[in-house]
């Protein structure tokens, strides 16, 4: 690696280098930004939440939504499941079941880019994650 | 996803590097090495449970965690997602906790020294340029004077984190005004005070920081060489100090035309042998000369003579961490945080019975028992709280009385302790405070250079009177003396060692005198902790003759026929404690 001569130098490299640490400065401040958990107890295992997780963490990437994407464990909606908790910085949590690739791709280009309402929310007469 | 796991001396000691090597074979075995990242970080503070593995983002906490833990980690939480609860922190009251966020040791703490320890692997240039390292350098070098520098420094109101707490900028001012053809920025990283480990977690967590402080220093002080001065015993700080410079290099952030712009500047070590009075700025750069570790008189201070008789700038490891902060964020964001006269954090080493022992960094002002009770988590087995030590052999005792003073250099001060480097020692009901005080000057004594005599001998003579007091040998009048010789030894002392050095008896004599009086005239420890002043003794009422502690008793202490009252000969006594554990009718007591 050559020398570093310019602050400009500096700032590309840093860009560069910012998706190494970007995941850990989120995680840190995750209150800032969107955070998501996917349903993962086994029985979102067996229904295909790791695709979803997949599915989210490079979807969200690509389309430069900062967000924090956690797997959780039962969620207490094990009939809906696939089932994804959206929290959006200072709202409320929003879970949505049944999501599939489609369904999430919907989330992320309506719910959380342009803050429209999307089918599937499930009423929140259960518990919420943190809440255990 | 990201595994960060500590690797700061206190959780290597305890099979970091194998619980890392395992993890990445556990994450290959489910071909998730691409997905998760396992980073080696420096300390998480939180030493009392570790070694620490964090899952992020979720920041999932397992402490206690063993190279066996390893293949529940990656097959539960990572492939399936669930936590392993059995790895999660448990709190003192209630349960498991499941993630950082939510601990109470973590919801007080700033970080601004210790931004980057254990959040970055401190062997990565890369990642602490990815934390905006080495910007403070190449914004100082590319639109900054020297002298804008040091205004930021001093309208920060950074003081030094070495003891002192003299103003950083004032500092660099004074160096730089001073000319000459060669001036030297030195980082003091002798770190003496027992139980002390600030700034070896500094440095191994986050060696680039120190480095590019001393870089900005050299810049505002006119100087372009920078030397380290570590202890020995401090291998791993070392390797990684190592590294960094090495890598500091190869990037052009150390060498010459620093930025493409005239500065030059270059760093290197110098090992101490691990006398606490090399701390001393003075004596520290005599070791570094190659002469005898000793203070000399000042002025001149080292800004004026200092290395190689050099205008030198000498600040510690933690002062110069946050300087690269200040530059960045400004003067009047780290003015904002703390109080008024000590602005930004402190870091400190918490130790003792509290619940949390570890490395902790709070805003100056957070009081005492936000530290101890919140972020320690309270006193051990929930015993009573008796004093707090800070300042370490040059500070003081502080009791309940002073648990809500927001702690500061000038409020520590005026209670009687001080801020000292950091060590922050909490004693319980069963700590005697003449023996607290006794250990202290016990670790004086041993490390007075013995230059001068009001030290060298008077030190010796309050120790063996505060022996003396612990036996239950000295008299009232003792009391008086050891008084006057703490006032003789703190003036005429030659340097910080000796002028700070009665301040351990001077606090508990202040704030514990009925302790002394009753080691003096009662030959009583009200601790229960002087060996010399325990009586054992048998309660009559109790005593039904079984003769079991008699039996026991390995000096033949204890007589009394059977189903008698026994009784125990206190000249014989050893103070075992033989008889207690025996007697089955709790008949023993120990008075
Ligand atoms: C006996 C003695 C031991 C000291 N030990 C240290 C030490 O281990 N580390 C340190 O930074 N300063 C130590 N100091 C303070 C230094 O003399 C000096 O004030 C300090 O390094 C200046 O840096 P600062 O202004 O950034 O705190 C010690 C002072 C005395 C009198
Ligand atoms: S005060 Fe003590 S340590 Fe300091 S110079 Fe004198 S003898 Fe040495």
């Amino acid at each position: 690696m050559g020398k570093i001569k310019s602050l400009e130098d500096l700032k590309k490299k840093k860009q560069d280098l910012q998706k190494k640490v970007d995941l850990r400065e989120r995680a840190d401040q995750a209150e800032a930004y969107v955070q998501i958990k996917v349903g993962m107890a086994t029985s979102g295992i067996a229904s295909g939440a790791k695709e979803i997780y997949d599915f989210l963490v490079e979807n969200l990437d690509k389309r430069n939504v900062e967000a924090v994407v956690t797997q959780a464990g039962d969620m207490g909606y094990s009939f809906a499941e696939p089932t994804i908790e959206v929290t959006k910085p200072g709202e409320e949590p929003v879970v949505f079941g049944y999501v599939t690739k489609e369904k999430a791709d919907e989330i992320i280009e309506k719910y959380i880019k342009r803050g429209e309402l999307v089918d599937g929310i499930l009423p929140q007469n259960y518990r919420t994650i943190d809440e255990e | 996803m990201h595994l960060l796991v500590c690797g700061g001396t206190g959780c290597r000691a305890s099979a970091s590097d194998s619980i890392t090597e395992s993890l990445k074979e556990r994450l290959q075995e489910h071909n998730l090495q691409d997905e998760v990242q396992v980073v080696m970080t420096g300390c998480f503070g939180f030493c009392e449970k570790g070694p620490i593995v964090k899952v992020l983002p979720d920041n999932t906490f397992y402490t206690e965690v063993s190279p066996e833990d390893t293949r529940e980690i990656v097959e539960e939480h990572l492939v399936k997602g669930r936590q392993v609860d059995r790895l999660l922190y448990q709190a003192p009251e209630g349960g498991r906790v499941k993630d950082s966020k939510h601990m109470d040791f973590y919801k007080k703490q700033i970080r601004i020294a210790l931004r980057n320890c254990g959040f970055i692997d401190p062997e990565s240039i890369d990642e602490y340029i990815a934390r905006d390292g080495y910007f403070a350098l190449g914004t100082a070098l590319n639109e900054m004077e020297p002298r804008q520098v040091i205004d930021q420094i001093k309208e920060s109101g950074l003081r030094g984190r070495g003891g002192g707490g003299f103003p950083a900028g004032l500092k660099w001012e004074f160096a730089s005004k001073n000319e000459a053809d060669q001036k030297y920025v030195v980082c003091n990283a002798d770190e003496g005070d027992p139980g002390a480990f600030m700034d070896r977690s500094i440095l191994e967590g986050d060696p680039h920081a120190v480095l590019e402080a001393m870089a900005i220093c050299g810049y505002a002080t006119g100087a372009d060489k920078g030397l380290i001065y570590i202890r020995a015993e401090y291998p791993l700080a070392i390797k990684r100090l190592k590294i960094a410079i090495e890598q500091a290099r190869e990037y052009g952030m150390l060498g010459e035309s620093i930025f493409d712009s005239p500065f030059n500047f270059d760093i290197q070590l110098r090992y101490g042998a691990g006398a606490f009075v090399c701390g001393e700025e003075t004596a520290l750069i005599h070791s570094m000369e190659g002469e005898r570790g000793e203070p000399t008189f000042k002025p001149p201070f080292p800004a004026e003579s200092g290395y190689l008789g050099k205008p030198t700038n000498v600040n510690n490891v933690e002062t110069y961490a946050n300087v690269p902060v200040i530059i960045n964020k400004g003067a009047d964001w780290f003015s904002q945080i703390g109080t008024e006269k000590s602005t930004g954090t402190k870091v400190f080493a918490l130790a003792g019975k509290v619940n949390n022992v570890g490395l902790i960094e709070v805003p100056m002002g957070t009081t005492l028992r936000e530290v101890i009770f919140e972020i320690g988590g309270g006193i051990k087995g929930g015993k009573k709280f008796k004093a707090v030590q800070t300042g370490g052999p040059s500070g003081g005792c502080l009791t309940e009385e002073h648990l809500d003073t927001p702690i500061d250099f000038d409020n520590l001060l005026a209670v009687g302790s001080m801020m000292g480097s950091g060590g922050m020692i909490v004693l319980d009901e069963d700590d005697c405070m003449v023996s607290v005080a006794k250990f202290f000057l016990e670790f004086t004594v041993e490390e007075s250079c013995g230059k001068c005599a009001p030290c060298r001998v008077g030190n010796k003579r309050m120790y063996e009177l505060l022996e003396r007091i612990t036996q239950g040998k000295a008299e009232k009048k003792d009391l008086q003396r050891l008084n006057n010789m703490c006032h003789v030894i703190a003036d005429t002392s030659l340097c910080g060692l000796g002028q700070t050095a009665p301040s351990p008896v001077l606090s508990t004599m202040k704030n514990f005198w009925n302790e002394y009086v009753a080691h003096v005239e009662d030959q009583r420890c009200p601790a229960g902790s002087c060996k010399d002043l325990m009586r054992y003794e048998i309660i009559p009422e109790n005593c039904v003759g079984c003769t079991a502690c008699a039996r026991k008793c390995p000096v033949g202490a204890i007589t009394g026929e059977r189903k008698q009252v026994h009784e125990i000969d206190q000249d014989k006594c050893i103070k075992c404690g033989a008889c207690l554990e025996a007697c089955k009718f709790d008949a023993v007591t120990i008075k």
